[in-house]
């Protein structure tokens, strides 16, 4: 106490503490629990990286690189056939693998949403979860980034997206395209997010870096984590460029998804053609986004033994996160409805309609089920403090968002201007066996990324500990000068 | 002539930033700091003046966006003119997406990148910190003692007054101040 007042007596080094500032009478829980020494941080944070791998563990890693062996088998063979082993049609061009790609990419935004847009609200609680969630954004974009690829035909050409020189005469791409837009959105996604998550860990691999004892690991890390010493000249342009990059990544990830909504919306099909695709799709993203944070970090705190810093107040204001988008998305589904019926066009009102009573009915269904229907039990309390209900919540927020995808793409396509066109639609093995080899990607590398590196941000982690530190010290201190 | 530093360990933030502006208001010069998690106030207390890597950021991005801008129309309107649905060449709206995209792009790598050379951050550098647990728990000060403004052992004092739990002295390395 009396350190702080020494502190706080020398002006304008601390600001003082205005009553505004003191925390209100309702005091929430800690944000980390059991009142944490910093060297507690430390070791506890980095202990999964000292010990060997529990069977938990294990046996989660042999079933996710078991799906991902499946993918790998699945796409060789597409490779060497030919995409005509998937179940597409003249009638239904995009299908599974776009679905899968819509996906995944919306999968990513909500590690974009907590590392970089609750940065800049200032919202203190991301920190236990923002590291996890940064490398879900980079797992989940590489395994978007394998769908468009393989759908080219012919990968090794993949490149050919990209403006280069060459020598087919003066041949560019056409940057008109929405195509070429999704192109450099997912690859500046791609660089940014990593170099904001590779900023993000230096501190903490300086960490594990000076508490390793000499030999190859140490080694490494002292590459890594590029001679961070922790001056406090480098954290005063650290925090800047956090900030910037902050800045930087918010309206970029809210561009991704908006272009990836125009993929469909510059076209004239009934159903894709809609002006509200832009924030349709950013808020579906978030939502799925969200759903996937809340799986991962029940999973990693159950596996790990992260109860004090993945608490139950954090999972709390997920759910919050969850039942807000999940309005916005239920908002957006009867609004397309509205747009369509107020339209006069019956192309339009023929699409909407077949969506909900038509052959793929069970798929809208399923949809509006899992993405509006069921997040609504997290209105309750109770639910939103049981992590085994949230858990349930959000595997099926996930299917209802996986759906959500298909039924944009599969059913505004099966059944368009002529009935003499109408198809149908079913995947075949080798699309499903796609899709499975995705998860396994995704499981495999987040699993990896467990054992090898600091799951919670431990620099942040102290911050927070010791803001919350000095608000209790401000308190008491407040509240002793009342009283005299 | 190589002078001396005095370097202090302290265990609280709040010591360590008491003890940055006394050392400072007795005249001292602070060679660093080191704090295992950005202390707030300490920018203050240590007089550091604003970074200028927002400068960097805003001159690259602007420059990523100009440049990319002036391909789109040059590839679309110069060297290769081409009727793509009966649009302008210079269909500057559908150009306004990527334009965006290579800005980010730009200023994103270039404020790092900045941000890694003035703070002479490079893989495999030897970190200078005076003690190891400044990553882990511990605060450090160091000032330099260039024998006018205070001796010594009036430096000590100085810090075991801000609570240090331990204070040292030895020679100035020459590193280099970033």
């Amino acid at each position: 106490m009396g350190s702080l007042d020494t502190a706080l007596a020398v002006d304008g080094v601390v600001p003082r503490v205005e009553r505004r500032d003191l925390p209100s009478p309702r005091v929430q829980a800690p944000l980390i629990q059991g009142d944490k020494t910093f060297a507690e941080v430390t070791r506890e944070v980095c202990a999964p990286m000292d010990r060997r791998p529990g069977l938990a563990w294990w046996g989660a890693f042999l079933v996710a690189a078991a799906a991902l062996a499946v993918g790998v088998a699945a796409e060789t063979y597409q490779l060497f056939t030919g995409i005509g082993t998937w179940g597409l049609n003249n009638t239904v061009g995009w299908a599974f693998d776009i679905t899968n790609f819509v996906f995944w990419i919306g999968i990513g935004h909500a590690g974009t949403l907590i590392s970089a847009i609750l940065f800049l609200l200032r919202q203190r609680w991301r920190t236990s979860v923002n590291r996890a969630a940064e490398a879900m954004t980079l797992f989940a974009v590489m395994c978007a980034g394998v769908f468009p690829l393989i759908h080219m035909g012919r990968p090794w050409l993949g490149y050919w997206i990209f403006p280069y020189p060459n020598f087919r005469g003066s041949l560019w791409i056409n940057f008109r395209s929405p195509l070429a837009w999704d192109a450099f959105a997912i690859s500046t996604y791609f660089i940014i997010s990593a170099t904001f998550w590779f900023i993000g860990l230096m501190p903490d691999l300086a960490t594990v870096r000076d508490r390793l004892p000499e030999g190859a690991r140490k080694k490494l890390f002292t590459i890594l984590s590029f001679g961070w010493d922790g001056s406090f000249r480098t954290w005063h342009r650290y925090e800047l460029v956090y900030l910037l990059l902050a800045g930087l990544a918010t309206p970029l990830v809210i561009s991704v998804h908006t272009i990836v909504s125009w993929d469909f919306a510059t076209s004239v099909i009934p159903g894709w053609h809609a002006t509200i695709f832009p924030p349709y799709f950013v808020a579906g993203a978030i939502f799925s986004g969200m759903a996937m944070v809340l799986t991962l970090m029940i999973l990693a705190r159950m596996l790990m033994h992260l109860e004090d810093y993945i608490t139950p107040r954090h999972v709390d204001v997920m759910c919050k996160l969850v039942i807000l988008t999940s309005g916005i998305v239920g908002l957006a589904y009867l609004t397309e409805f509205f747009t369509a019926a107020y339209s006069g066009n019956p192309y339009e009102q023929f699409v909407f309609l077949n969506r909900a009573m038509g052959p793929f009915g069970w798929a809208y269904w399923t949809m509006v089920c899992c993405n509006v229907v069921v997040p609504q039990v997290l209105w309750f309390r109770k639910v939103r403090r049981s992590l085994g209900a949230v858990f349930v919540v959000s595997l099926l927020v996930n299917v209802g968002m996986w759906f959500e995808r298909f039924v944009i793409i599969v059913t505004s396509l099966h059944r368009d201007f002529l009935p003499s066109s109408w198809g149908g639609y079913s995947p075949t093995i080798i699309e499903v066996a796609t899709l499975v080899g995705s998860f396994g990607l995704f499981f495999t590398l987040f699993l990896v990324f467990c054992r090898v590196l600091p799951v919670i941000a431990m620099a942040e982690v102290k911050g927070v500990i010791a803001h919350e530190r000095h608000h209790a010290a401000a308190h008491r201190h407040a509240a002793y000068e009342e009283q005299r | 002539m190589s002078a001396r530093q005095v370097v202090g360990l302290f265990s609280r933030d709040e010591d360590v930033v008491a003890a940055t502006a006394a050392a400072r208001r007795a005249g001292l010069s602070v060679v660093d700091v080191f704090t295992p998690y950005p202390v707030h106030g300490l920018d203050k207390a240590m007089g550091l003046p604003p970074s200028r890597l927002a400068w960097v950021c805003l001159i690259a991005g602007l420059s990523g966006a100009v440049l990319k801008l002036w391909f789109e129309l040059w590839t679309a309107m110069v060297d290769w003119p081409l009727n793509v649905g009966g649009k302008p060449h210079n269909s500057l709206p559908a150009f306004v997406p990527i334009t965006f995209e290579v800005m980010v792009l730009f200023a994103g790598l270039a404020t790092v990148g900045a941000f890694l050379a003035v703070s002479g951050l490079r893989p495999g550098r030897k970190p200078h910190a005076p003690h190891p647990r400044v990553t882990d728990d511990s605060f450090a000060l160091v000032v330099r003692d260039e024998g006018g403004a205070m001796t010594g052992d009036r430096i000590r004092a100085l810090f075991v007054e801000h609570h240090a739990l331990d204070v040292q002295e030895r020679i100035d390395p020459g590193e280099p101040r970033r």
